[in-house]
């Protein structure tokens, strides 16, 4: 047995790796996505553009223009002294915020800050900024932010970067590979081949594994040296944890090659599963603002343990023992879906 | 180019589309399933932050800061604590997210945040600071927000999803489509034919732009009927960039496809150049000027950074033409280059 599936994973390798141009693809595109992702994911807000309007000119009024000029959240870009450039500035998105000193400031303290909030969520953090810089002293409240003390997003999307990268690679090779040689009729050559259905899927799947198993390290070492991310739990948690995971990915790909005919339907089944699946994961948006009945949902989201997993050993250094449960989940999830997938396989073999 | 041969292509094109229903199911469902994910269940908002009390003080003072909090919608308090062991343990195991410490005599009030998630974190500082000083007023702040006063993060992510969703159309369906007749060998059948290059790409093009427009239709449609988006600005305008922004897409799809092998080979180079950049080079969650500058200047290579400003505009600011035709040039240049380049192509390939 252990034979016949060398040959179709060594076959695997050599169509995988023959042909310069996929040799390219296994390390540009991951490299690629994690550079965009871990540039642009970014919800940290510095040097907002905002106009400051003056409508008292005392000392005190123009004190508080130098605190927004100093802080490095804001940067003053324009000084309305006309009432319509505060519509004109908003509409065309020219700064994010306009802050008002009323007549009479000096005396009795009060500000206006008009706000643009098409990004609602930029427009709340930047109103938090501007209110505690107006309200100036508040060293009565002492805050102190653990696991994160910048609270840079970028150490909060990486360790999902990884996650994601991991997925697109091995779901999406497996099952369009799969789907390939049913497409194009060499299936149908490996069918009357002595291979069993279950060395089948162990041939064409391996390859992959060890591909994800690359291109993993290969992103964990680009994510310290380019970002810096910090890493402070075991690598081998880590890896074991990864392993456990592709069971999933795998299984999907799988899957959903059993119930495609082109590569076309495979691609836009792969999708319909990955785009809920990654949304609902915390990937951005955190799973405990979710209704009830999606936070349920996400109970059997693979994605959603092995983000937690992965921003437990990079930020907090957890160690197995906060880590187990999300690691037997993945576990559970992996076996029913390869299982799954194993069945369906051999079925549509018959 | 003979209108009868483009006609041809289109009219195969579209028996294609129809003769696979499941993917034209697919590719018809993908809006209204995202928008619909994205409306009901994703939010960046913050509210019921889970919270601990730690009071030291235990006097009327404090009592009074702890029924702040209690009062806010923002936070939720999970219970009190009377030492910081307990907070680290539920810090440490991710079931709260705040914790306020009111120190003795009330001399100083601290906040100890999970930084896990720096967005909610430091969007939950700034409410927990503001309830805080609340306490102890010294300037009068009124915030006014625009646009979108209630500050929902729906208003914001939906009209930007319309091109999001059009581009996954693009990248996964156009990418495939040349790709696929090379792979199956019906591509040199095309070619003992008379058709000419750009006949074949505008066929193509054609047919998918169908079902571009009809994705577009469901998009919009959806987003301000079912999810009463506010829609402000001017409809023929929004059309118009749509279907100038479609023509781009897709012709960037048909060159992929024309360059490549196999669809696997498309299908990842669709995905690094054109999802992901829709996804977050675009401006639609990430705003692009917190983006470090180099990569805010190859964000002006894609189109959905032109589209996705005219959709928030004119759905939330009502803007049109006056305001936007600079963004629209930009989608119009692209449409214009990146069609040309795929017929080039198609028709070195065909030589």
């Amino acid at each position: 047995m252990w034979e016949r599936i060398r040959v179709v994973i060594r076959k695997e390798f050599l169509q995988t790796l023959r042909n310069p141009r996929t040799r390219v693809m296994l390390i540009v595109p991951p490299i690629m996505q994690l550079l965009i992702f871990g540039f642009a994911a970014n919800l940290d807000i510095e040097n907002a553009r905002i106009a400051f309007q003056d409508g008292d000119c005392t000392p005190e009024s123009r004190d508080l223009r130098a605190r927004f000029d100093a802080s490095p959240y804001f940067e003053v870009t324009y000084d309305i002294d006309r009432e319509s450039d505060v519509q004109r500035l908003l509409d065309k998105g020219e700064v994010l915020a306009v802050v008002r000193v009323l007549p009479g400031y000096s005396k009795r303290p009060a500000v206006q800050v008009l706000v643009d909030g098409t990004n609602s969520n930029n427009a709340s953090i930047v109103s938090g900024y501007a209110n505690r810089l107006v309200a100036g002293n508040v060293s009565f409240a002492e805050t102190r932010v653990w696991f994160n003390p910048e609270l840079k997003s970028r150490y909060y999307f990486i360790p999902g970067v990884v996650m994601n990268i991991l997925t697109i690679i091995t779901m999406m090779l497996t099952g369009l590979a799969l789907v390939r040689e049913r497409e194009i009729g060499t299936m149908e050559q490996l069918l009357v081949s002595p291979l069993r259905p279950v060395e089948l899927i162990l041939g064409k799947t391996l390859p992959f594994v060890v591909i994800g198993f690359f291109q993993f390290y290969l992103i964990l070492i680009a994510a310290r040296l380019v970002f810096q991310v910090p890493f402070r739990g075991s690598l081998l948690l880590l890896t074991f944890a990864a392993a456990l995971y592709l069971l999933t990915t795998l299984g999907s790909g799988v899957l959903i090659s059993t119930i495609s005919k082109t590569q076309q339907q495979a691609v836009l089944t792969t999708f319909l599963y990955f785009m809920p699946v990654f949304m609902f994961s915390g990937f951005t948006f955190p799973v405990r603002n979710m209704p009830d009945a999606v936070r349920w949902v996400a109970m059997i989201n693979p994605q959603h343990y092995f983000i937690d997993i992965l921003r437990g050993v990079f930020l907090k250094g957890s160690g197995f023992d906060a880590l187990w449960q999300p690691m037997l989940a993945l576990a559970v999830i992996g076996t029913v879906l390869l299982g799954a997938s194993v069945l369906r396989f051999r079925k549509t073999l018959e | 180019m003979k209108l009868q041969r483009l006609n041809a292509v289109l009219r195969k094109e579209l028996l294609h589309i129809m003769r696979d229903p499941r993917s034209l199911a697919l590719a018809l469902m993908m809006p209204v399933l995202l928008l619909v994910l994205f409306s009901f269940a994703l939010s960046l908002d913050v509210d019921h932050i889970p919270t601990l009390i730690y009071d030291q003080d235990q006097t009327p003072a404090s009592r009074e800061l702890i029924a702040k909090f209690r009062g806010s919608p923002y936070f939720s308090i999970d219970g009190y604590v009377s030492s910081y062991q307990e907070i680290d343990k539920a810090i440490d195991r991710g079931t709260i997210l705040l914790a306020v410490v009111i120190q003795r005599d009330f001399k100083s009030v601290q906040l100890l945040l999970d930084g896990t998630d720096s967005n909610t974190a430091s969007i939950a500082r700034s409410y927990a600071e503001s309830v805080v000083t609340r306490q102890r007023p010294r300037v009068e702040v009124r915030t006014r927000v625009w646009y979108n006063s209630s500050l929902e993060s729906k208003n914001f992510i939906v009209p930007g999803l319309i091109s999001v969703i059009l581009m996954i159309i693009a990248a996964l369906l156009t990418s495939l489509t040349i790709a696929r007749e090379w792979e199956t060998g019906t591509l040199e059948q095309l070619l003992s034919t008379p058709l000419r290059s750009n006949e074949f790409i505008l066929g193509k093009l054609g047919a998918f732009c169908v079902l571009g427009v009809l994705d577009a239709i469901i998009a919009i449609v959806t987003a301000v009927f079912v999810f009463h988006i506010p829609f402000r600005g001017s409809l023929p305008f929004l059309g118009l960039a749509t279907g100038v922004f479609l023509i781009g897409a897709f012709s960037w799809g048909l060159f992929l496809s024309s360059i490549s092998e196999t669809q696997l080979q498309a299908f990842q180079m669709g995905m690094l150049s054109s999802f992901l950049p829709a996804f977050l080079l675009s401006g639609f969650i990430y705003a692009i000027e917190n983006m470090p500058v180099p990569i805010q200047i190859v964000s002006y290579l894609f189109p959905s950074r032109y589209f996705i400003a005219i959709l928030k505009a004119t759905f939330l600011k009502g803007l049109g033409f006056p305001e936007l035709w600079t963004q629209l040039l930009a989608l119009i240049v692209y449409a214009v280059a990146v069609s040309t380049l795929a017929m080039r192509r198609t028709r070195t390939k065909v030589a």
